[in-house]
């Protein structure tokens, strides 16, 4: 147990003597989570618009204060005439949305009960133009309630959108748990297999394997310092997230942090089975970033839906422990649901672990000999 | 005769198809410096990690310190030392860490380590360096320091795999120095080498070609057997019949 412990101690010493890595790891993921939580952001605030309003009425005119009004529109621009609206965008980068009212835009609504508006956005971003036109109608849907309300007769009411668990459509909340999955992974799978391919590399390993130290220890203690900087990396994303990015955990606190420390033996168990196969840290650092943490951001629906992937990407999604986490972590932390929704990822997470743990041990054992 | 420190009898390891170690029998004394030489590839590193428990064999026994090296790897494993041809400390750990770490991971009392740090200290005269990361030291110094720190449990044995790689004859001398101290105490030295320099500072010299052992005696008997000057000629007759070069 002495022995162990001084082996411990000698694994922190490696991490805490090398500033510049420790900086990075404990840095990374305050850095993440303000980069996506401000700067890579899906969020859509002050969209500057442009409006062609040939019938310029009551009703324009109310929808147009309303969308101005609001914080995520700007209106800058009215075009006098349909053929201006193309040059707008071309002339101005930074008009994003245009807005073309029907001709006799209030005398239709009131007499035929129905009126058109347009929404043309700017594509380029497909998601910032998804997210753009769904703000705009969900004004325009409001007034058509105020108008129903007011005047009591029959209008046509689009279907209203209705944004689930996110009624801002705040892009923190979907990639809070993305980020926490990431990191999760780069710490402990990436930095745990470079720091025992390292041993190999320097030699040093040959001296512990002729040392009455068992292997296990090794690997263990070795494990041991990451698992620490990794719960030191997820209360620092935990309070980042609640107290900066305003996304707070409405379900069972405990249950979250149980399935993350779960996922955290998943992913330093991938790194020591990566570690068996590696024989050069840049090999350990290949395989844990780009078999890894590339998956991660892909497949994981960190950032794509899985649901729109095609099927054989979706079967491949199953077999990334993130995956499961993620999703864990967003049925947990953002839809406010029990542990007992997270059985599956539970017991998958469970099961990945397992037999990760057996495998690389057995690894580790025949690559001795 | 008290019972060999170091015994083989037919040890052999295969790869697959190839014997990198064909049937070798030998044993080594309390308190001898036993050279242990060959070319690349001759098989002499595979012997080695056999005998330190790093490597199973296929067929054959040895015993090290008086425990089997294929029933008893763990009792084996205490009892020796061992420094590779790599260098063998922790460079961002300071001299007195890496000693405590390794008197550590061999289960010695942390009295016992602090007071014998300072002792091999003075004796390298180190005392000044002991908070030194060891990374800062020149290269001479660090042999010597992973030396010391390889025999600071008062190992039976201790394994040295090409110590000297790399260093200037001065402190190879002074590295040799050490060898002697240790055997002088009763630590018995198994050093494989490519200078033909440091066979003659052995007691006794195997030479290995293709796996097995060629010729087995003191550097001075082997020069007369072949009628050599240096243990160099004998050497290159010896490695001149070898029919596979490297690994």
């Amino acid at each position: 147990m002495k022995q162990f412990l001084s082996f411990v101690k000698k694994e922190f010493f490696h991490i805490f003597r090398d500033t510049r890595t420790m900086m990075i790891i404990l840095g990374i993921p305050v850095i993440q989570m303000l980069l996506f939580g401000f700067a890579i952001t899906t969020e859509v605030r002050n969209v500057q618009v442009a409006v062609f309003d040939p019938s310029k009425d009551i009703s324009t005119e109310r929808i147009i204060n309303q969308l101005d009004a609001s914080q995520y529109f700007h209106v800058v621009k009215m075009l006098n005439n349909p053929d201006e609206i193309n040059a707008v965008f071309k002339e101005n980068h930074n008009i994003n949305l245009v807005v073309v009212f029907d001709e006799k835009f209030n005398e239709n609504l009131l007499h035929t009960g129905e009126a058109s508006i347009q929404l043309i956005a700017d594509a380029t971003d497909p998601n910032q133009a998804t997210t753009l036109s769904g703000y705009a109608t969900s004004i325009i849907n409001s007034y058509q309630q105020e108008l129903l309300q007011e005047y009591k007769i029959p209008i046509r009411i689009k279907p209203e959108m209705k944004m689930l668990y996110n009624p801002q459509i705040k892009s923190a909340y979907n990639f809070v748990p993305g980020v926490m999955g990431l990191i999760f992974m780069l710490i402990c799978a990436m930095m745990t297999s470079i720091s025992i391919v390292r041993e190999k590399e320097t030699g040093t390993m040959e001296i512990l394997l002729a040392s009455p130290m068992k292997p296990i220890y090794i690997i263990v203690a070795k494990a041991i310092p990451y698992f620490a900087i990794s719960i030191i990396n997820l209360t620092t994303i935990l309070l980042l997230s609640i107290y900066i990015l305003k996304v707070p955990v409405s379900g069972n606190f405990y249950s979250l942090i149980g399935i993350s420390l779960l996922f955290i033996m998943v992913a330093l168990s991938l790194g020591i089975l990566i570690s068996t196969i590696a024989e050069t840290q840049v090999a350990a650092m290949l395989v844990s970033g780009m078999g890894m943490i590339l998956p991660v951001m892909i497949l994981s629906g960190m950032i794509f839906p899985i649901e729109s992937m095609p099927v054989v990407l979706q079967w491949i999604s199953d077999i990334i422990p993130a995956k499961w986490y993620i999703s864990a972590v967003r049925k947990l932390m953002i839809q406010g649901l029990g542990i007992t929704s997270v059985y599956k990822e539970l017991a998958v997470l469970l099961g990945m672990g397992v037999f990760l743990i057996t495998v690389s041990l057995k690894n580790f054992k025949t690559r001795l000999n | 005769m008290n019972e060999p420190v170091i015994y083989t009898e037919n040890l052999t390891k295969k790869f697959g198809a190839f014997t990198a170690v064909d049937n070798i029998s030998f044993s080594v004394d309390k308190g001898e410096i036993f050279g242990f030489l060959g070319a690349n590839g001759a098989g002499k590193t595979t012997a080695m990690r056999m005998l330190c428990g790093l490597s199973h064999p296929t067929s054959g026994k040895g015993a090290v310190a008086g425990y089997d090296i294929l029933k008893e790897s763990e009792k084996v494993k205490k009892n020796i030392g061992y420094m590779s041809q790599k260098f063998s400390l922790y460079e961002d750990l300071k001299v007195w860490e890496n000693i405590r770490l390794f008197g550590g991971i061999y289960g010695m009392e942390s009295k016992r380590i602090a007071s014998k740090t300072d002792l091999i200290l003075d004796e390298l005269g180190f005392l000044a360096e002991r908070n030194t990361l060891v990374r800062e030291l020149p290269l001479g110094w660090k042999q010597k320091l992973a030396f010391s720190v390889s025999i600071f449990h008062e190992p039976k044995v201790v394994f040295l795999d090409e110590p000297t790689g790399g260093v200037d004859p001065v402190t190879r001398r002074q590295f040799w120095e050490l060898i002697y101290a240790a055997t002088d105490r009763g630590i018995t030295a198994f050093v494989t080498t490519h200078y033909m320099d440091e066979a003659e500072y052995c007691n006794r010299v195997s030479i290995m070609v293709d796996g097995k052992i060629e010729a087995l005696d003191t550097p001075k008997k082997l020069k007369l057997q072949f009628e050599a000057d240096t243990m160099d000629e004998v050497f290159q007759q010896l490695a001149r019949k070898a029919t596979r070069s490297d690994n």
